[in-house]
């Protein structure tokens, strides 16, 4: 089976490529063997005035521009004009970028500097002449691809890109007749004048560009290649990211799922006993007064303290108890008014009983652990103290 | 007084004065026959180290580049050193190609189209490095400014950036340059060959190129333009490369001499390495008249110019350490010599200064054994020079508590064998594949080649029709 297609392929790299060629003659072609032979030929052959005319050598012959009459190459023009594009679309990008449309404060320097932009104008002014050159050469000035030209695939051209020199006089050029090419080339020295005849396929007017299978393929491809673009460009650019945020790392977020732990979940219950930060429980929940004498107060007084006792007394107790303290509360009669917080019974009690009072709740108040840390209610009974004193101090104690 | 005009007239470019067909014939010959076994050795060492290579890049993508030896404070290392390191190889083809064809230096045409290629491999083995330095190169088009999600562009102040259209533009000018080189060749091949296949291939890639003499006149032209603005542009790369470390603030990079320095550099490593190769290839194809020794002299001669001005800039660095009176720059310099990498700095001198003097005398220039083993050590010399300004100069910075030494990874190692393999295997699958001598440059330099008369448009003469 293999050795089949083998075969097939042998068979095929073997057989003769001659396209078959038409009966219209395209020029008459001369060989020659030496440099000096045919750059005597060229000028003279120029010098009849045939303008319709080329030489053909393996390698560029020093003089044969001059020989043949040709003026200067033009191509210098068309690599100044890009490469003055290269430059300007350089600098015009790099100023739009830099100092138009996203400014960037980099080391302290101007947005746009003109140092900091030649190299990379310098490089782009070196590409777009590179590119414009290489195809200014090849599709403008050599008018390739070519690669049906009436000339390839001939004896001529096998000989006259190894070793021989050949001139070509086109049907074309208006001084062309068959005899009086061929007297003067073998006038002038050539060892062997050749008919070049046109393809088929150069005579055809179906140009093969508007050929339905041509246009269907470049569509085909420019299709395939705008699609897979779009979407390589679009993943490339817009849909990677480029840096991964601080949040997107490898740990598990509380709610969701873990395969560590048996049922699954990212998040543990505590262990039974576990005692949050800030949580110990109160150790005289429920119990009577009298037993709560040994708490102290763990606060020191100043005036920060007392400032947030007045802050959490006037946001959690003075709805009931006043501002000052003496019972006469906001609620209008919507809660049993309290007593005042200047009785006996409360000047003379320990700072722990106040606190159990508010930890525990008394009568009709509830406890107020769940909304006043326990620091807070230090700096509250802190400031109880202070109001109390305020009702009860005697002119010696006032500041002087 | 008349001079003795053969006191300067030039050696013949290509000796024996062979026929064109010849030429052809010895130039076209690697491209028809099969691999000898020579090649498939030389062909299975570098996919070899290609395939190491491979896996070393498959583990530095895939689990970054944590897998290799850099570390703080030597962030730059293995990676870097060998991005200079090909990228300097890379200059030589152009140097050829495009300075000495400035200069008329009409003996480049036997080893430009081989520099040539040796340039596009190096640049592309260069390309690697940069690119999987950054760690996520599936990113790197964030280094071409595109518009983005960020709407961000790139700092078009950085050197880094300078770097990225430095090189890029280096290879595609390198690439048209060799291409436009290589359309006649291609021609000529077409013509001579007798397989169908082939005839096709050729036949498209010569872009039906008809040796016209309208289109060499053009072609000549635009070969200058493009030699013309080549030549800026080599020296600019490594002037750029260059910056990467001349702009930071480092001791020991922070020189002003580093742009000329490094571009002298590349073209000594790149001649070193294009010397390299010449010589096993001129042998094995059977070369050694197109390729000659005179060849080699004049690259031993180039070679000995560029390795001592390398030379002089390792002695000026020493010169302004001291004479800039900075403790941090003298220091680094003192390091450096007797420092715990002294081995690699005198491994440096030694092989780009000290071997190279040889070259002072015509009998070493002209033997190929001892050229062999002096252009080998300026490989290996060469390297070790980038080696040493690299990780010197940052393992020992201003912060003495952060010191640390730099030991390379089995991976650092790998990628460095692997870059020669991917190197090696291009050029290896070019000279079977393409012609390795440009033909019609050639064979424009045979004696005879030219015409010895320039006549004008004329219809006088003996011949009447």
């Amino acid at each position: 089976m293999i050795k089949k297609l083998l075969d097939k392929v042998k068979e095929f790299d073997t057989k003769d490529d001659t396209e078959p060629r038409s009966k219209k003659l395209y020029g008459l072609a001369a060989l020659y063997n030496t440099p000096n032979e045919i750059i005597e030929a060229a000028a003279v052959v120029a010098g009849k005035g045939y303008e319709k005319f080329d030489v053909y050598t393996p390698y560029p012959l020093h003089g044969m521009d001059d020989a043949m009459g040709l003026g200067k190459p033009k191509i210098g023009f068309l690599s100044f004009t890009f490469g003055l594009i290269g430059t300007c679309s350089a600098l015009l990008m790099i100023g739009w970028m830099m100092g138009i449309d996203y400014p960037n404060i980099i080391g302290g320097k101007p947005f746009f500097a003109l140092p900091s932009s030649i190299p990379i104008t310098f490089e782009l002014t070196v590409l777009l002449t590179g590119i414009a050159t290489v195809l200014g050469l090849l599709i403008l000035f050599s008018k390739m691809p070519k690669l049906n030209s009436p000339l390839n695939d001939t004896e001529f051209m096998n000989n006259v890109s190894s070793d021989k020199y050949g001139i070509v006089i086109r049907t074309n050029d208006d001084k062309f007749t068959e005899d009086t090419v061929k007297n003067l080339y073998l006038s002038t020295g050539a060892y062997d004048v050749q008919e070049i005849f046109y393809r088929e396929s150069n005579l055809t007017t179906k140009t093969p560009i508007f050929e339905k299978k041509f246009i269907g393929a470049i569509i085909g491809t420019a299709v395939i290649t705008a699609v897979v673009s779009y979407f390589t460009i679009n993943y490339v650019l817009y849909d990677i990211q480029p840096f991964d945020w601080m949040w997107m790392q490898a740990r598990i977020n509380s709610q969701s799922k873990s395969d560590f732990f048996p049922n699954k979940s990212g998040m543990c219950p505590p262990v039974n006993g576990t005692v949050a930060k800030g949580f110990l429980p109160y150790d005289y929940k429920g119990m009577p007064d009298s037993s709560v004498k040994l708490l102290a107060n763990p606060l020191a007084v100043s005036k920060s303290v007392l400032e947030r006792g007045q802050d959490r007394f006037n946001i959690y107790c003075s709805p009931c108890h006043g501002y000052f303290g003496e019972g006469d509360g906001r609620m209008k009669g919507l809660f049993p008014k309290p007593p005042t917080l200047h009785s006996v019974k409360v000047t003379s009690w320990t700072d722990g009983n106040i606190y159990h009072v508010i930890t525990n709740g008394q009568n009709v108040m509830p406890s107020y652990a769940e909304q006043v840390s326990r620091d807070d209610r230090w700096a509250i009974i802190h400031y109880i103290r202070a109001l109390q004193k305020s009702k009860n101090a005697k002119e010696e104690e006032l500041p002087k | 007084m008349s001079l003795d005009a053969t006191y300067t007239k030039e050696l013949p470019l290509v000796e024996n004065n062979p026929p064109l067909k010849e030429l052809d014939e010895i130039i076209a010959l690697p491209t028809e026959t099969k691999p000898n076994k020579g090649w498939w050795i030389a062909f299975g060492i570098s996919s070899t180290a290609l395939l190491i290579g491979g896996v070393s890049l498959f583990l530095t993508i895939y689990y970054g580049i944590g897998m290799w030896g850099n570390n703080q404070p030597v962030g730059w290392a293995f990676g870097i050193v060998n991005f200079v390191f090909w990228i300097g190889i890379g200059h030589a083809g152009t140097l050829i190609s495009a300075i000495l064809y400035l200069f008329r230096q009409r003996w480049r045409t036997g080893i430009a189209r081989f520099a040539e290629a040796m340039t596009i491999f190096a640049v592309m083995t260069a390309g690697i490095f940069p690119i999987i330095h950054t760690g996520r190169p599936w990113l790197a088009g964030y280094l071409i400014p595109l518009p983005n999600q960020n709407g961000v562009w790139v700092n078009f102040m950085s050197p880094l950036l300078w770097d990225v259209f430095a090189v890029s533009t280096y290879f595609t000018i390198s690439f048209l340059f060799w291409g436009i080189g290589l359309i006649p060749d291609l021609a000529t091949l077409r013509d001579k060959t007798t397989s169908k296949i082939k005839k096709n291939i050729y036949k498209v890639l010569s872009l039906g190129w008809t040796n016209s003499n309208r289109n060499w006149s053009t072609y000549e032209r635009a070969y200058l333009i493009l030699a013309g603005i080549s030549t800026p542009l080599v020296l600019s790369v490594h002037t750029i490369v260059s910056f990467d470390f001349a702009v930071s603030v480092i001791p020991g990079w922070h020189t002003t001499i580093f742009p000329p320095y490094f571009v002298a550099g590349a073209i000594f490593s790149g001649f070193g390495m294009v010397a390299t190769v010449l010589i096993i290839v001129r042998k094995v194809f059977n070369m050694q008249h197109i390729i000659t020794i005179d060849h080699l002299e004049k690259m031993n001669k180039i070679l000995l110019a560029t390795g001592m001005m390398v030379g002089f800039a390792y002695g000026i660095e020493f010169f302004i350490a001291w004479y800039s009176a900075n403790t941090f720059e003298q220091f680094t310099f003192i390091n450096r010599a007797f420092g715990p990498y002294a081995w690699a700095y005198w491994i440096m001198v030694s092989c780009n200064v000290i071997f190279p003097q040889l070259f002072w005398f015509r009998k070493v220039r002209r033997s190929i054994p001892i050229t062999m083993v002096l252009v080998i050590l300026v490989n290996v010399g060469m390297w070790f020079e980038r080696f040493v300004i690299i990780v010197t100069s940052l393992h020992r910075d201003f912060l003495p508590s952060s010191w640390a030494m730099f030991t390379p990874t089995l991976t650092d190692l790998g990628l460095l064998l692997g870059s020669f393999g991917f190197f090696f295997t291009f050029l290896l699958l070019f000279l079977k594949t393409l012609p390795l001598v440009s033909m019609s440059e050639i064979k424009a330099v045979v004696e005879g080649a030219q015409p010895t008369i320039h006549p004008h448009p004329h219809s006088n003469g003996q011949h009447k029709d």
